[in-house]
Parts: C-alpha cells; sequence; structure tokens
C-alpha cells in the first residue's frame, strides 16, 4: 500500500487535469491504497466553489468530489489565500469582509500553506495535477 | 510538528508575468519551508526571466514578487539552481540576476531532480 498526496493546480472543465485528479483519486483508492489529502492551489482552488451548476448530461466534478471524501475518509483541503483572491471564500471570511456570499463549504476545508506541508511529508508520493 | 522533513524540487519554467505561477510559486516554497520541509529551487526555460534584476512590475499593476527572492537565505533555502542553457538561449547573464544562484548544465539537471523526494511545478 502507498500513501499520496494530489495538488491540484488546474480549474475545473477548462482543462481535464482536476478531473483527472479525480481519477487517479478512485482508481488509488480503490485498490487500497491511501490518499492523505488532496490539495487545491492556483486555479484548482475552483474545484470548492459551491456554486458551479453543471448541466444535467455532463460529469458533476463537484459532487464527485464531495461523495470521494465522504466514501474514503479523503480531506479536500482548499489553499485560503489562492482561494480568497478567486472569489471563493468560507462563510466566515465572507462574513469578516463584509460580502454576502460565499462558496466555499463542507467537505471542502479553508486551509493555510502548512497543511500541504504536512500532507507531502506524510505521504510516500505528491502527484501534482 | 513531528512530521519528518521532505526533500522538495520546486520547478519554474514560466515567466514573471502574463499568470500568476511565478508568484505563487514563491508563496509555495516561503511556506513549505516553514514548515520544515527542505526546498530546493529550479529555474529553467522562461523561468529564469523571473530572477532578473531589472523588472518595473509597477508599469502593469502587478506586485513587484521578485523583490522577495532575495528572502530565500532567511528561509533557508539555499539550493537555487539556475539551467545554464536557458539564461544562454535568452542572452542572459547570471550577473543580471538579482540573487545569488548556482548555474546548473542541462545534462545534471536530471540528476539533482532525482535525488528529491518530491516535486512539483509552475
Amino acid at each position: 500500500m502507498s500513501s499520496f498526496t494530489l495538488l491540484v493546480t488546474s480549474a475545473p472543465y477548462s482543462v481535464q487535469s482536476a478531473y483527472s485528479a479525480y481519477r487517479f483519486a478512485v482508481a488509488a483508492v480503490e485498490s487500497t491504497h491511501l490518499i492523505k489529502g488532496i490539495f487545491f492551489y492556483q486555479g484548482g482552488v475552483l474545484n470548492g466553489s459551491s456554486l458551479q451548476i453543471t448541466p444535467s448530461d455532463e460529469f458533476d466534478l463537484y459532487t464527485a468530489w464531495g461523495e470521494l471524501s465522504q466514501k474514503y475518509q479523503v480531506p479536500l483541503m482548499v489553499c485560503v489565500s489562492a482561494a480568497s483572491k478567486r472569489g471563493v471564500t468560507t462563510a466566515e471570511d465572507a462574513q469578516e469582509s463584509d460580502n454576502p456570499h460565499f462558496s466555499l463549504k463542507a467537505p471542502f476545508e479553508s486551509v493555510g500553506l502548512g497543511e500541504l506541508a504536512i500532507l507531502i511529508s506524510s505521504s510516500d508520493r505528491l502527484i501534482q495535477f | 510538528m513531528s512530521q519528518p522533513s521532505a526533500t522538495i524540487a520546486i520547478i519554474n519554467k514560466s515567466p514573471p508575468y502574463g499568470c500568476s505561477n511565478g508568484q505563487e510559486s514563491l508563496d509555495m516554497a516561503l511556506a513549505l519551508s516553514n514548515f520544515a520541509q527542505d526546498v530546493s529551487m529550479f529555474f529553467i526555460e522562461d523561468g529564469v526571466l523571473q530572477l532578473l534584476v531589472s523588472q518595473d512590475s509597477t508599469v502593469i499593476d502587478a506586485k513587484a514578487y521578485y523583490k522577495t527572492f532575495a528572502a530565500l537565505e532567511f528561509y533557508d533555502i539555499e539550493n537555487i539552481y539556475v539551467c545554464k542553457h536557458s539564461l544562454l538561449e535568452r542572452g542572459i547573464k547570471a550577473s543580471q540576476l538579482c540573487i545569488p544562484v548556482t548555474l546548473v548544465e542541462l545534462e545534471d539537471l536530471s540528476k539533482l531532480l532525482s535525488k528529491q523526494q518530491h516535486m512539483m511545478s509552475f
């Protein structure tokens, strides 16, 4: 059994990378490998936006991330500084900046880059998508 | 924190402006080092442009993040490798870079990278 940290730096839909990360994660957990966590950085933070509306005839990656996280206890971590700049904020952050809107909620978590350091140092492999 | 330290290579291939890669890569390097990871920075291809000393980002209202490269030594990031071939291709001399770096021959890059446990690229 190997342990992995996935680093997703690409936005969903625009390019296939985030979807590929999802497929890798599913394949890994289904073959009894361990995904320590999935860390979203740069444009990848948009994966955490709950405001995404996917057409009914297309794959709903946002819901799929949530199901993966719940079924296999995989943490979904979103970098707070990269996310704030891209309009992906938690209810708490929105309130603090007097903004009525927020888009980041469980099972996605808002974390600092230090969490990635902890994930990497406890994983056999880091894979970037 | 009881986590062991990992060796992590951060590869920079992008120019300083036009995308956020350079700035967000530097943020990443500083944060990982702050959390006791052993970070090495690699600059190849257009990534070498990030280190040019003569930059004026104010004309495009961009942050002069290149000034933060000087802080790398205070974060104990001492392994800063720059591809000699990429500098040559772009007519850049080592004296035009904003921080002291280690120049590396193209064929030695893979050797250095193979010593790292983890890698990410921007």
